[in-house]
């Protein structure tokens, strides 16, 4: 589904990403775990196709097509989706119109029919009934002044709204207590199936309890420094990143 | 907002240099020599037949005028107007003024079918009762269509062209015309004064609710033809009045001045909410061309518990001067201004309000948006005073500006003044820019640039947009889209 090869990246002439590859499988659950300032985030962003990163060398390919060139609403159409460890606040825009905004454009996009408001309201009363979300809280202004647990679960509730095909999940746990923790990973597991894949970065081995990875992957220095099963995070648990940081050094 | 998506298509429609409503009508116009003397005076006070009196109120305003300077305080830069070279009176050869629309010239009609005037009129006679707008439109100086006047007769509402008021109902003219806006308040009313060609006049009689919305749509049409409007509107005791007006203007490469005066008089007990779409040509992206607009409006709370609400959102013109503003007379009266100022290209806005609190107990409440985008720059300027009698007095001010880009520029010039202890004023303020992260958001849900844009502005300005009546707020908001096409990326 996802392969990334060779990949370079910069911001500000700070090399980041150092020759990273990656492969993610279709229905795989992907863990990216990693020191702080190892380029988990960077990564995400570079998927996701953030500006402001310089792509040196290297490519991202989506079922084979190679998306660097796309721009982040094209690849969102395409299938990408962010869930983003700092949802941003948007003033004044009630969820559900943003809700249905976003859905539309990406069905433009693919050149399919607008929802009707009907099907709309449907989905998302649905959606957020599943995650715990009351039904006021979509007529406000997108993500102002939700909680930290409030705006996880609203991208989550976005993520099941949109259909990707390739999700991530940028330190989705973070700022999260147990209970919300809970309902997020829920939220998650429920969306695995055969033909969608997900990248999972985060920091602590905690959110892999919840929603059990296929594959772990250890980053450090900008680049991926070790594969195996889900029983490389509980290793990283206990030994902490320590050898990682100097072995890429 | 479900007009969002119909707003991008409709950003996508358009070219950026090919304004919209750029289109000339060909229709025979019969214009006076350029320049502005006492001939052309008396000429336009003739041509209206006007009473002796009104003749020697221009005269006396014309007079007044020549001794005035203009301004200069403001936040614009533009090169000097010669005044000597304008038109200062236009008109569609085909008067008299027809009564129905069958009678109006089907060019001038096709003007406003490609503007999407809604002249009502045919489903009314259709049986067609759809929400009820009576439209006075005006094709440059003289009114050619009014409409719905015979329903408003009924309610006692008196609805038409000023030239009209001054024959039909010269004693309310009379009383009321230039005692909000004096004849010398500024250059340009004082101009207006002098050389005012047309604009509409609206008197509500006491206890009287206006059966509908009031509109006027105004339009430049003839080539350098200063566009002088007058509008007195009048709430008598216990009334209510909403009054639309939206203004298009097509593309000129000459620069057009427009000097316009409104004056709204409420009584005691009574509304007016006045609310304006302003969307003139703004110039190329060079800055070539455009309106400039130096525009007078006032409010008179002159009744006590009586109510006057501006609201107005500008999108055009290339130099705008504009400060609706209200005079709180009457005790417990209330003033509002809500408004929206959207500046691209190489636009210059001045615009702001002034409450003036003269009443015990009265009250303001302060509402501006400003969006600037490209080489624009946008100020609000704006005065809150409590004269000494005005205990209580209470106002609230918001003013927001958003910058999108980084080559326009917004300015807040708030003037707070208060002679009595009991008042209490509050002003807030920010400047915000549309952040490159709030950007990605959007797009990495789906959301192309030009999308995300308009989603993140028509929030910023939702608070304002909710003050307009429904038509208005649609129509708006497509404006506000259209007006940052080009803005992003």
């Amino acid at each position: 589904m996802l392969e990334i090869r060779n990949l370079h990246v910069q911001i500000e002439d700070k090399k980041i990403l150092n020759g990273l590859n990656l492969t993610v499988h279709k229905g795989e659950v992907a863990a990216i775990m990693g020191p702080n300032g190892s380029g988990k985030s960077t990564l995400s962003y570079v998927i996701a196709g953030k500006e402001d990163y310089e792509v040196l060398d290297g490519e991202i390919l989506l079922d084979g097509e190679n998306i660097l060139e796309m721009e982040a609403d094209a690849r969102a159409a395409a299938g990408v989706f962010l869930a983003f460890q700092y949802p941003l606040e948007i003033p004044g825009v009630a969820t559900m119109t943003f809700l249905k905004a976003a859905m539309n454009a990406q069905r433009k996009a693919r050149g399919e029919e607008e929802l009707a408001t009907t099907d709309f309201m449907k989905r998302v009363r649905a959606g957020a009934e599943k995650l715990g979300i009351p039904q006021d809280m979509l007529k406000r202004g997108l993500n102002v002044g939700f909680s930290g647990g409030e705006k996880k679960r609203m991208e989550i509730l976005q993520m099941a709204l949109l259909e990707p095909r390739f999700c991530i999940l940028d330190e989705t746990d973070s700022g999260l207590d147990i209970d919300a923790l809970k309902v997020v990973s829920d939220g998650v597991n429920a969306l695995r199936s055969p033909d969608r894949a997900f990248l999972v970065i985060t920091h602590y081995q905690r959110l892999l309890n919840y929603i059990v990875p296929d594959t772990v992957h250890v980053m450090a220095h900008g680049k991926v420094v070790k594969s195996g099963g889900k029983e490389l995070a509980l290793e990283l648990e206990a030994n902490g990143y320590a050898d990682y940081k100097t072995l890429a050094a | 907002m479900p007009a969002v998506q119909e707003t991008v298509e409709q950003v996508r429609a358009i070219d950026v240099d090919q304004y919209k409503y750029g289109f000339e009508t060909d229709v025979e116009m019969d214009v006076a020599p350029k320049g502005l003397n006492e001939d052309i005076v008396r000429l336009i006070s003739s041509k209206k037949g006007e009473p002796a009196w009104m003749t020697e109120w221009r005269l006396d305003a014309f007079r007044r005028w020549q001794t005035m300077r203009e301004p200069t305080w403001a936040r614009v830069d533009y090169p000097a107007i010669d005044f000597n070279d304008i038109h200062y009176y236009a008109a569609p050869k085909n008067n008299p003024a027809p009564k129905s629309l069958d009678e109006v010239d089907p060019a001038i009609l096709d003007t406003y079918k490609k503007l999407g005037i809604p002249l009502r009129e045919q489903e009314i006679l259709a049986g067609v009762q759809t929400s009820k707008v009576a439209v006075d439109a005006v094709f440059d100086s003289v009114s050619v269509v009014t409409t719905f006047k015979e329903e408003l007769a009924k309610a006692g509402v008196i609805f038409c062209s000023i030239s009209e008021a001054m024959r039909e109902h010269p004693e309310l003219v009379r009383k009321y015309l230039g005692t909000v806006v004096p004849v010398t308040d500024n250059f340009y009313a004082t101009m207006n004064s002098a050389v005012f060609t047309d604009g509409s006049f609206v008197y509500v009689p006491k206890g009287v609710r206006c059966p509908m919305e009031l509109s006027t749509y105004f339009r430049i049409n003839e080539k350098n033809t200063g566009q002088f409007e007058r509008t007195l509107i009048i709430a008598d005791e216990g009334s209510y009045v909403s009054y639309l007006e939206g203004c298009t203007a097509p593309q000129r490469d000459e620069n057009q001045l427009h000097a316009a005066v409104v004056e709204l008089i409420a009584l005691d007990d009574a509304e007016i909410k006045y609310s304006t779409v302003q969307n003139w040509y703004p110039g190329d992206s060079e800055g070539k061309g455009g309106i400039y607009n130096f525009v007078t409006k006032r409010g008179d709370c002159r009744g006590k518990n009586s109510k006057i609400s501006w609201t107005q959102v500008e999108t055009g013109s290339s130099i705008t001067w504009k400060y609706p503003s209200c005079i709180l007379r009457g005790d417990g009266s209330r003033g509002e201004f809500y408004s929206i100022a959207v500046s691209n290209g190489r636009q210059q806005v001045d615009s702001g309000t002034k409450m003036i609190h003269l009443g015990k107990n009265t009250t303001s409440r302060i509402i501006a948006k400003g969006i600037s985008a490209g080489r624009s720059n946008s100020t609000y300027r704006g005065l809150v005073s409590a004269h000494r009698k005005a205990t209580n007095a209470r106002n609230f001010t918001n003013c927001d500006s958003l910058l999108i880009g980084n080559k326009c520029g917004a300015h807040t010039v708030p003037y707070i003044e208060s002679k009595n202890a009991t008042a209490v004023f509050e002003h807030e303020a920010t400047t915000s820019k549309i952040s490159e992260e709030q950007m990605f958001y959007c797009m990495q849900r789906g959301l192309s640039a030009e999308e995300a844009t308009a989603l993140i502005v028509n929030g910023f300005v939702k608070d304002v947009l909710q003050q307009l009546p429904m038509e208005f707020a649609v129509e708006a908001q497509k404006l506000i889209s259209i007006s940052l096409e080009g803005s992003v990326g």
